[in-house]
């Protein structure tokens, strides 16, 4: 204490004529670690960053991941192929029905099944209204962490909107468990195109007001403009992937280079920003959102009739009447429950595009049953992994955006 | 495939005439690195000496007609007990007759021998190039007494909490990376659950948090 008020009193008087920080120059300063998290009112997401500061300049920073470590990959393990649905509801928890596609694809792969084309479509609406759910609930939630509290308000009631739309194709908002695996959970219920229709108007005319409160909001790009920048090479050196990258300028969309489902028959932009901040990041979501929404209106359009599960009796459940009376059905139904759909011994790896990246799932099959191991590439961690270059060399103040463009869901990288 | 290493062109022979133009171009350019490849349901594989896994990372990274540069995945696979890949030799053990028998079995006819004659790990590479779009997946099989492989943070950066975390939930060390601590679990937890010989139900007692000034620094600064 008096070496510090000793030396305020004498340096400016010793260097006169200089300016001010180098008159503060010798102050001896440590470095002052602080917790950020695992609990703070600033990120959502449970989630530790030890930074190390000088002043309010960020010098190291060491991002501590694993709160929400439940152990979905040895879970995985226990259950047959079709029970394991239900635990990626809890991967992404904003964005379920993109997980659970993910993960039906990638066991449909390895079984070699093609489903029906209605089911591919009503899939793809449904991986899109989350998509829709999810951006609006992390900008909303960046924003809010700046003190834009209003845009918030109208991004959450445009997800309740995408909400009722989840709720109305599978019965759920938010733990959706809707895909099967060769198929979906039930048909589109009557009346629902003018439903979505309906929905999904309110939807962008909140998203077109949120957009007028935020990105033309002074405070708002003095925050996000420049922070948290990352080159474009260095993104995809640390396999960075989903809007992140976008915002880099690299046009990486796995909906785009390798399509699943009914993507190459739709039309749609891939937004991609230039400066790799995070002003861009939250630029390249709205966009993405307005995309989503062009792509369920065509869903909706060329929606084919059919069935929406495939029949093979190593995956469907057989009608329960048919169960009661018939042999077969009798046979397949417990062949189901006792032993699970048989796949052949192999590993596939099959990837989509999730809200936050390429949402992979990695399954080694030994013939029978059960996986013997069910991978999931998570985008959020990957994300993660470069944060602290991103800190490093900012502000203290700029954590707060730079996380919240990351958009980090506990439940995904913490698996 | 090179003419000096027969058995893999045996084996390439078995697998078919149907080589993905993806894996020709990698079997030419690795040469004897490669020691199997295959192809199911349009993955395409391939095997390599666990010696070699940085030259072939960086070769595969370089070439200008692959350019993988995203690297999305590091994990390993845990074959406790299996001789094998299931696609390659879908073979058991059987303790009843002591022999190999095949496949189909159902889980709990496994009978585990303590080891098999083949490394038990396989850590798994999954890249991907955004320039022509293809993806590939790499495995080094690492043998259950020296669980180790070398890192490939030099290759791809992004390998770094990946790795972290095949080392958190399986035990295999990366030889040369800069961080290697666990990422998901605390320091004080006993093995690695994501080994097929820990029981799912084996519960840990939890440590009690200590303040980041009583531990040692863990980051050299």
């Amino acid at each position: 204490m008096s070496d510090l008020l000793q030396k305020n009193l004498v340096a400016p008087n010793n260097l006169k004529g200089t300016g001010r920080p180098d008159a503060f120059d010798d102050l001896n300063t440590q470095p002052m670690r602080i917790q950020f998290g695992p609990s703070h009112p600033a990120t959502h997401g449970t989630v530790k960053i030890e930074l190390d500061l000088e002043g309010e300049r960020v010098v190291d920073a060491d991002v501590q991941v694993g709160y929400l470590h439940r152990g979905f990959e040895k879970e995985c393990e226990t259950g047959f192929f079709y029970q394991n649905i239900p635990y990626t509801d809890r991967l992404n928890y904003s964005s379920a029905i993109l997980n659970n596609v993910g993960y039906c694809l990638a066991v449909e792969k390895l079984f070699d099944i093609k489903t029906p084309p209605r089911c591919n479509f009503i899939r793809l609406i449904g991986s899109e209204i989350s998509r829709i759910a999810d951006h609006l609930l992390a900008i909303g939630a960046s924003a809010m962490e700046l003190a834009a509290f209003t845009p918030m308000l109208y991004l959450l009631e445009g997800r309740e909107l995408m909400y009722d739309l989840s709720d109305a194709i599978c019965g759920a908002r938010v733990t959706t468990n809707f895909t099967r695996i060769g198929g979906i959970s039930a048909d589109l219920p009557d009346g629902f195109k003018n439903f979505a229709i309906e929905r999904l108007d309110k939807t962008i005319k909140l998203i077109d007001d949120a957009d007028r409160l935020l990105t033309e909001n002074p405070i708002f790009r003095e925050r996000t403009e420049g922070t948290g920048h990352f080159p474009a090479n260095d993104l995809l050196a640390w396999g960075v992937t989903g809007p992140i990258l976008r915002a880099g300028g690299i046009p990486y969309d796995v909906r785009r280079v390798t399509p699943y489902l009914v993507y190459d028959q739709i039309d749609f932009d891939v937004p991609v920003g230039e400066h790799s901040d995070n002003f861009d990041r939250y630029l390249v979501r709205m966009e993405e959102v307005r995309q989503s929404r062009r792509m369920i209106m065509q869903c909706l359009d060329k929606l084919p009739d059919g069935p929406v599960n495939v029949d093979d009796p190593r995956v469907r459940w057989p009608a329960k009447g048919k169960v009661f009376s018939r042999m077969e059905e009798l046979i397949d139904q417990f062949k189901l429950v006792l032993e699970g759909g048989m796949p052949p011994a192999g590993e596939v790896y099959h990837a989509v595009e999730a809200a936050n990246g390429e949402l992979g799932f990695y399954i080694v099959s030994d013939g029978t049953g059960k996986a013997w191991k069910c991978r999931c590439r998570a985008p959020s961690f990957s994300n993660m992994s470069p944060l602290k270059h991103m800190l490093i060399g900012g502000q203290l103040a700029d954590v707060v955006p730079t996380f919240g463009m990351m958009n980090m869901i506990g439940g995904e990288c913490d698996r | 495939m090179s003419a000096d290493t027969p058995d893999n062109t045996n084996q390439a022979a078995e697998a078919g005439p149907a080589l993905s133009p993806l894996l020709t171009k990698v079997t030419e350019l690795l040469g004897a690195m490669v020691l199997e490849h295959h192809s199911f349901r349009s993955d395409d594989r391939i095997h390599v000496e666990r010696e070699n896994i940085v030259q072939a990372a960086t070769i595969l990274r370089d070439d200008p007609d692959l350019a993988f540069d995203l690297l999305l995945d590091v994990t390993a696979v845990d074959y406790y007990g299996q001789p094998d890949d299931f696609e390659t030799k879908p073979m058991i053990w059987d303790r009843n007759t002591s022999s190999m028998r095949k496949l189909p079995l159902r889980r709990h006819q496994l009978v585990l021998p303590p080891k098999g004659p083949h490394p038990r790990f396989a850590v798994v590479y999954h890249l991907m190039s955004t320039k022509h779009l293809h993806r590939l997946r790499i495995k080094s099989r690492v043998p259950e007494d020296d669980p180790s492989i070398a890192t490939l943070t030099t290759v791809w950066p992004g390998a770094n909490w990946l790795e972290r975390e095949t080392w958190d939930l399986y035990g295999i060390r990366f030889n040369g990376h800069p961080d290697l601590r666990r990422i998901y679990l605390y320091e004080e937890f006993v093995g690695h659950p994501l080994r097929k010989d820990y029981d799912k139900r084996h519960e840990q007692p939890i440590e009690p948090y200590v303040g980041p000034a009583a531990k040692e620094p863990r980051r050299p600064q």
